[in-house]
């Protein structure tokens, strides 16, 4: 069951941005792209912990602005030689409004 | 007995509709239509060429008051329905009560007006109907008269070019970043700007608003910024609301639309809506295929015949007479997703296709879209494509066979063929000038001029080089910037500087990019060339920039922040300490330095705390280091005359000077500078990317010194016998630097490619060139020379980007 829950505004988020929802384990960072999709992943990045959100956003990719490894923001899949994942989550825009989905990070805190 | 149907709204989806129901079924129902505006049904899409004078009201009446009387239906036009009585089954409106069986709810859309002072102010105008056209129309008689558009999308951009061609100075006015951002990438929305703008359009972009001024008529329209548009006629332009007031009153369920099933129904099974005045599945819909769709489904759900509504892809084409665009499906960048871009920057010509799983799923075209039908039908079928993805981009003409090979072309080109447009050079002029020993591109440059202009040529020489040498010659490869494009960091330079390019977007497209907004290495690199070359026009663009510059503090290994407020040339004062020691104590931090550098270094702030520790600091009159930045650094300085025995001159007093004239500068990498006073060189000069030395005679100036990762001494660059001329001295060589280093090249770098002796002439030995350079360095530092901290501790400045967007840590908790 999803639980969707209202976050923010879209326009609270720049374009080519990001910025990050506390939660009980840690920092989700909620993207939103050039042309207003909106993602959300873990902010760690599994290198050495950088802050994704604070990374350069290009196209549905951001760059850890820490040593550079690149992400899918859909798949959260480091790309090119580097290994490594983030978790994703489910997150929709509906009339402005971001909804992210509460049951996967409730989910998350059980486990 | 024949059921009663009501329907109100006498628009292009209910037109279409009844058009459907009398084919399937002439004499099932007894039709009342409601119409708020006294005419028929008219084509509201040809509006446009109506107001452009292209056509007039007759050529696009679709269904006029015979038509509706031959098929029995009982009009009620310039009647508008008031209530809706759902219990009861009956509309109230102006001549009395009607009842129904069924009700169809087409009420449409109305402009909206944006929520500015004045939006109700005579002479401003929507776009959806006759009377709209009738009143810009009117308008446009004034002499010379002025029109504001405000939005910058399909309907504002038509209503633009039609008060154009009606002889109206035009200004759109676009909140977002490119026109028709629903509609066109940003590489699209560049070429589209481009030509209204050589229609003698002017088009502001990122344009907020503020209100509408007149008294008794507009007269003029007042921006955020404090810019002023007069205007006789304002064109509301900014979006469509669906007209639902009606349903809201009678109690159906309404969310930004009526919302209604597949089958078109409402929330009463009763009452149906149809076209723009709906939602279905979350969508609203503003173009008239999809409403069409909604027709023939809505007469087939009154006939008791199963259909449903599926939202279909729906495809834009722009009315605009010598404007060829064309958009459709989700052109959108996305993991799984490819493109496959062609760009003729030339001939303005930008198509762009969006594959998913070998399947075409969205289509940008600006300039051709001759190919635009066939793509369309083969993303409407879903059909795979990967055995013509090779040409695909050329469309379906494109001859089947080996790709032919490019150097046979240029062999082919006569010699009288232009190859480079700047010079004049003709391809005979180059392969003669091969022949007497012009080998490579940088001789072929040097005797013939080709490509030594603009640059965009550079290919077609290389080209022509390779076809007439044959296997002997091997095109050097020049590192391009990254993998986004095939140009160097100085082509770029160069492109931006030719062909005045001002926006991202325009360099993207002139220069080719393969993707459609970059990356992590490109972007930054962009947003300083743009700015150093464009101070005045290039607004800085914050999301390409590093995170340390757009924070502006230094990130750490664990996320936090350092902070490192300036000190003048080294020096502080007793209150300056107290404030940061202060502000060290009230938000707990962690570690604090001396720096390197001569200043003091808080470690391990907290991003959240950021604007109200500088806000603090602020207050004690200081401001940012820049200790974060490729721009100005520090200027370390020894104590010279006022305390030092050896000292020769004011060492600390020019330090000061030159940090207070350079602070605030974005350079291609960070820039620190040393003034020591006398040669014993306290203040390690030699060892900067300018150093200044104080003699008894005057000041010995050396450059592209390092003490990183390369240690390198500095070589001097002059000498000169008055303080005013090291200033200048160092003004000039610092934009020197920013107008030819490649962007992350330290000043040594730089040094070593162009030549010092390069470098003395334009800033030592030209004095002309010495004045202008420091003019342009003053331009750029109008803008630049602020501090970041004071701007963005302000509540104005977002404060809120500091925090987090939510806290869900009692949520997750539970």
């Amino acid at each position: 069951m999803r639980t969707w829950i209202d976050i923010a505004d879209l326009s609270d988020i720049p374009k080519r941005g990001a910025r990050v929802v506390k939660t009980a384990l840690g920092c989700v960072a909620i993207f939103r792209t050039d042309d207003d999709r909106v993602y959300a992943i873990d902010d760690t990045c599994p290198h050495k912990q950088g802050p994704l959100s604070e990374g350069i956003v290009h196209g549905a990719s951001v760059t850890c602005p820490l040593h550079n490894w690149v992400f899918d923001l859909e798949t959260g899949m480091a790309q090119g030689e580097d290994v490594g994942q983030v978790a994703t989550f489910d997150i929709q825009v509906l009339n402005g409004r971001i909804m992210l989905d509460a049951s996967r990070l409730a989910a998350r805190s059980a486990a | 007995m024949t059921q009663k149907l009501v329907i109100i709204g006498a628009g292009m989806a209910s037109g279409r509709m009844l058009e459907e129901l009398f084919e399937l079924a002439p004499d099932t129902y007894d039709v009342t239509l409601f119409g708020a505006e006294p005419r028929g049904n008219y084509n509201r899409i040809m509006l446009s060429p109506v107001l452009a004078g292209e056509k007039c009201y007759d050529d696009i009446v679709t269904h006029d008051a015979k038509w509706y009387r031959g098929h029995n239906v009982n009009c009620r036009f310039g009647e508008a329905v008031v209530k809706i009585d759902r219990a009861r089954k009956q509309v109230f409106s102006a001549n009395g009560v009607t009842s129904y069986d069924k009700l169809v709810i087409a009420t449409g859309s109305a402009s909206f007006f944006i929520p500015v002072a004045g939006n109700d102010l005579p002479g401003v105008v929507g776009f959806r109907d006759l009377d709209d056209v009738t009143a810009m129309l009117t308008a446009a008689q004034t002499p010379a008269g002025k029109a504001v558009v405000i939005g910058g999308g399909l309907l504002g951009l038509e209503a633009a070019a039609a008060l154009n061609e009606r002889g109206m100075q035009v200004t759109v006015l676009h909140l977002m970043g490119h026109l028709m951002d629903r509609q066109l990438d940003p590489a699209a929305g560049y070429l589209l700007q481009q030509e209204l703008q050589s229609r003698g359009i002017q088009v502001v972009c990122k344009a907020h608003t503020k209100a509408i001024l007149g008294t008794d008529q507009v007269e003029a329209v007042l921006m955020e910024d404090g810019t002023v548009h007069g205007a006789d006629l304002v064109v509301m332009a900014a979006g469509i609301r669906p007209e639902v007031r009606l349903a809201n009153d009678a109690g159906l369920h309404v969310e930004r639309g009526i919302v209604v099933d597949d089958t078109l129904l409402t929330s009463d099974p009763d009452v149906f809506a149809l076209g723009e005045c709906v939602e279905h599945d979350r969508t609203v819909y503003g173009l008239v295929a999809p409403l069409f769709d909604m027709a023939k489904v809505l007469a087939q759900t009154l006939m008791g015949r199963p259909a449903g509504f599926i939202a279909p892809a729906v495809s834009t084409k722009l009315k605009v007479t010598g404007v060829d665009l064309f958009s459709v499906g989700d052109f959108a960048e996305g993991p799984e997703r490819e493109e496959i871009v062609f760009r003729d920057p030339g001939r303005g010509i930008y198509k762009r296709i969006i594959l998913r799983d070998n399947q075409i799923i969205g289509t940008v075209m600006y300039g051709d879209t001759a190919d635009s039908s066939w793509l369309f039908s083969k993303l409407k079928s879903g059909e795979d494509i990967s055995d013509i993805r090779d040409t695909l981009i050329f469309g379906p003409a494109f001859p089947v066979g080996a790709p032919t090979d490019p150097l046979a072309t240029i062999a082919a080109l006569p010699d009288d063929a232009e190859i480079c447009g700047c010079n004049g050079v003709c391809k005979g002029a180059i392969v003669t000038a091969i022949g007497k020993g012009a080998t490579d591109l940088a001789a072929l440059k040097a005797t013939t001029k080709a490509s030594a202009s603009c640059g965009s040529c550079t290919g077609l020489v290389e080209k022509v080089l390779a076809s007439t040498l044959g296997d002997t010659f091997v095109i050097p490869t020049a590192q391009p910037i990254c993998g986004c494009t095939d140009m160097t960091h100085e082509d770029l330079r160069r492109m931006i500087k030719s062909q005045r390019l001002k926006t991202m977007p325009a360099v993207m497209q002139e220069c080719g990019w393969k993707t459609s907004c970059g990356c992590h290495s490109c972007r930054p690199a962009l947003n300083f060339y743009l700015l150093a070359e464009w101070p005045l026009d290039y607004a800085d663009d914050a999301q390409s920039r590093f995170v340390n510059e757009r924070n502006h503090a230094n990130i750490q290994k664990d996320g936090t922040y350092s902070v490192l407020p300036r000190m003048w040339g080294g020096m502080t004062t007793p209150d300056e300490l107290r404030a940061i020691a202060d502000a060290a104590d009230k938000y707990d931090v962690p570690a604090v330095k001396v720096t390197g550098g001569q200043r003091i270094d808080l470690l391990g702030v907290k991003k959240e705390d950021l604007p109200h520790m500088w806000a603090d600091l602020n207050e004690a009159g200081m401001v940012s280091g820049h200790a974060y930045s490729k721009g100005l650094r520090t200027v370390k300085t020894c104590v010279g005359t006022d305390f030092c025995r050896f000292g020769t001159q004011d060492s600390t007093g020019l330090g000061i000077k030159l940090e207070k004239l350079l602070w605030g500068s974005w350079t291609p990498h960070k820039v620190k500078l040393a003034v020591s006073g006398c040669p014993r060189n306290c203040a390690e000069a030699t060892c900067k990317d300018l150093g200044i030395i104080c003699v008894e005679s005057g000041f010995e100036i050396s450059v592209g010194g390092a003490a990183g990762m390369e240690l390198k001494q500095t070589e001097a660059l002059a000498k000169v016998a008055t303080e005013q001329e090291a200033i200048e001295l160092t003004a000039a060589f610092i934009q020197l630097y920013r107008e030819h280093a490649r962007y992350l090249d330290r000043a040594y770098k730089w040094v070593a490619k162009v030549g010092l002796d390069w470098v003395k002439e334009r800033v030592v030995e030209d004095l002309a060139e010495r004045a202008a350079l420091c003019d342009r360095f003053e331009l750029s530092q109008s803008v630049y020379r602020k501090d970041p901290w004071a701007e963005q501790a302000t509540p104005a400045f977002q404060r809120d980007k500091w925090s987090a967007l939510a806290d869900l840590t009692l949520e997750a908790a539970e």
